[in-house]
């Protein structure tokens, strides 16, 4: 059976499956659309939260951008899980003791304001919007380097399976599939992991397997690729190279923005009880860790593959003992055919810049060391591995390990998953602000139950046909709004709603300008460095360390702008009215859980 | 939720306070610990436990790219059985 018959039926069954839980999990109420009317187990949740918060990113970027990187990017393993004891802690048991729909709807009650309301739609709008754009690309991206269709093609097709769930089940259908989604992305996030390990270490365990003795060598596996990769001009693996104040600051904000995010918020509704609530939130962790425990093993493990396979000798003995790998090999020998298949996608290049016959990898950067003495001795005019995409890491890892067909089909699947369940729940937390918060909230509060069922669908339709035009589109930022989501998140969201939360001291006035501030300062920061809207050319301060503000990276900013959220609003607050006794009260009632399953009724 | 029933109850007021408070104190300790295993031991705290190896590199890189994560799912779970044990106490449990 031909790789692309194998692909399209592992894909085609579980898009199979996921139409089947639609129908099976339609929904008949608002309650259902929105909350699937709070009947989630927390085991339950916690996978759907899993797959809900995994993105493509996580699936297919995440190992890369630490294998390239080595131990400076580890602020992404920590900063994309520690948000959860924030969420479990500060935010997830009280939202949901709150007994509302949205985060914009305890924005607007708590601070006794339509303003405040509207404002924290907005920020929600802008998060969640630049999030999901990256998702649709992803869908499409899968869609063409597997199933040999076009990028749009791909992204109608995942479009079409997203709108069957989604506005037939509403929350309901998105969390049933989402649970199946994350199935299928852990298996075939693991599988390959598993024997990539088994052949290097013989450890079955990925996260044993990283701090085991690598066969072939003896040594112990992070010294050996410590030394590879140091022999060929590149910084050290394991050391630690950038800034700790911007470390510190990275991971903050990937925390705190973690934990500001609206579509893993509301998966906090679904949940029966309060406690039920604080303890999803590990369930959740707990599945996020299946993934992002062996996403450091699969990234080093992958780039110690990739450049044993450019330098044979530095498999057992060292680096240079061996001449590079010849031009020959790589287009003939069956073994490198997946070098071969993912040059065709653009991800993968290499030139004989002086037509030695050999392709040598290294950093032509390094002036010194043993690499600049390789390029002097060998005459190079350069690396000539020119090309390396971040994502072949996961993508090509089957390949590379020489794993069989059904694997590669799996890696697609869960890649699909991954990029559709993230997709879904963004847009649930896009329609349900829109219906709710704007339509019942603002502008016809007297809808009835049945029509505003049918808004909360014809939202749903709405964002899914933005979100796939944008896919289709995507504007030249799209992939600068990682930085700009989790600023934003860090910096409106997570502060207001922590202050509504553990002040009854901070009212309308100070969560209003503080929200702006936070929002503001952090927009303004990223579009100094980044440009205006990230249009190139148009950035007002040079996008270098040297340049940024006591080394503060734009994507560390989300940090400060949250500290600047937690000034302004108390310094308002200070001089401004206390909130009324029916909002002190309020803040009393969400503090203790007694009483949660009352607040079912809306 | 009587403890809502008469605001002007001090008696209620107090209790659910108290409540409040013991929350709080078991927070700062969760989070104590969360940003020890992370900001400390992983990134500032890193070159002081570099003397501990571990498997090819340090203690500090373990708990950079595999630690924290750990620590992070037991302090959740914790933290939600003492609160279970926190509202019966206090009488406030669902």
């Amino acid at each position: 059976m031909s790789q692309f018959t194998l692909n399209l039926l592992v894909i085609g069954a579980s898009f199979a499956l996921y139409i089947g839980i639609a129908i099976w999990a339609r929904a008949g109420s608002t309650a259902e659309f929105y909350a699937a009317n709070r009947g989630v187990g927390p085991v339950m949740n916690g996978m759907a939260t899993a797959a809900d918060w995994m993105s493509a990113a996580s699936f297919i970027s995440m190992a890369g951008l630490i294998a390239f990187t080595g131990y400076d990017n580890s602020t992404y393993l920590m900063g994309w899980t520690g948000g959860y004891v924030l969420l479990a802690l500060l935010l997830a048991p009280y939202l949901r003791k709150f007994g509302k729909f949205t985060v914009p709807e305890f924005i607007g009650d708590r601070f006794y304001s339509q303003t405040a309301r509207i404002i924290g739609v907005i920020c929600l709008l802008i998060v969640s919007i630049t999030y999901v754009i990256g998702q649709m690309t992803g869908v499409g991206v899968t869609f063409s380097r597997y199933l040999q269709v076009s990028n749009s093609t791909g992204l109608w097709i995942g479009a079409a399976l997203v709108f069957c769930y989604a506005v037939l089940g509403g929350m309901k259908g998105i969390t049933y599939t989402q649970v199946a989604q994350y199935i299928v992305l852990i298996i075939a996030y693991t599988i390959p992991a598993v024997f990539i390990s088994l052949q290097l270490t013989g450890h079955v365990l990925p996260q044993l397997g990283l701090f085991a003795t690598h066969d072939a060598s003896g040594m112990a596996f992070l010294a050996k690729l410590d030394q590879v990769v140091t022999d060929l001009g590149f910084r050290q693996y394991t050391g630690h190279h950038n800034s700790t104040l911007d470390m510190v600051l990275f991971t903050m904000a990937l925390m705190i923005g973690t934990a500001g995010l609206p579509h893993v918020i509301i998966r906090f509704f679904t949940v029966p009880k309060v406690a039920d609530a604080r303890k999803s939130a590990g369930w959740a962790l707990v599945f996020i860790a299946l993934l992002y425990t062996v996403a450091p093993a699969v990234g080093s493990m992958a780039r110690f593959n990739l450049t044993t396979t450019m330098w044979p000798g530095a498999q057992a003995g060292d680096t240079f003992s061996q001449p590079a790998v010849a031009l020959s090999d790589i287009e003939s020998r069956p073994d490198l055919a997946w070098m071969r298949n993912w040059q065709t996608t653009g991800l993968l290049a290499w030139e004989d810049k002086n037509g030695d016959g050999l392709i040598q990898y290294y950093n032509d950067t390094a002036t010194e060391g043993p690499a600049a003495e390789m390029a002097a001795a060998q005459g190079l005019g350069g690396n000539e591995l020119t090309t390396v995409n971040n994502d072949i890491m996961v993508l090509a890892n089957p390949e590379i390990a020489n794993l069989p067909g059904w694997v590669v089909a799996i890696v697609a699947a869960g890649g699909l998953a991954a990029a559709l369940s993230t997709a879904a729940g963004l847009l649930l937390a896009i329609s349900s602000a829109v219906s709710h918060d704007l339509i019942k909230g603002t502008l016809r509060p007297n809808i009835s139950e049945k029509n505003e069922l049918l808004a909360a669908r014809v939202s749903m339709a709405v964002s899914i046909l933005v979100a796939t035009l944008l896919g289709l589109n995507p504007p030249g930022f799209a992939a600068q709004t990682v930085a700009l989501a989790f600023g934003l998140a860090a910096s409106s969201i997570f502060p207001v709603l922590m202050m509504g939360i553990f002040s009854s001291r901070v009212g309308k006035e100070g969560a209003i300008a503080g929200m702006i501030a936070g929002m503001l300062s952090t927009i303004l920061y990223i579009f100094a460095y980044k440009g205006w809207f990230f249009i190139a050319g148009t950035n007002m301060l040079p996008d270098t360390p040297d340049a940024w503000l006591f080394g503060i990276s734009p994507a560390s900013f989300g940090t400060i702008g949250a500290l600047i959220n937690f000034a302004v609003a108390f310094a308002v607050s200070a001089v401004s009215k206390r909130p009324p006794a029916h909002v002190q009260d309020l803040v009393e009632s969400i503090r203790v859980p007694r009483g949660a399953a009352g607040a079912i009724s809306h | 939720m009587s403890e809502r029933e008469d605001p002007s109850d001090m008696s209620d007021r107090h209790s659910s306070n108290a409540y409040w408070q013991a929350n709080l104190r078991i927070i700062y300790t969760c989070l104590a610990i969360w940003a020890l295993v992370s900001y400390g031991f992983g990134i500032i705290l890193r070159p002081l436990i570099a003397a501990i190896p571990i498997g090819g590199t340090d203690l500090g890189f373990w708990f950079a790219q595999q630690g924290s994560i750990l620590v992070f799912i037991v302090l959740i779970f914790w933290y939600a059985a003492r609160m279970n044990r926190l509202d019966a106490e206090y009488g406030v449990d669902e």
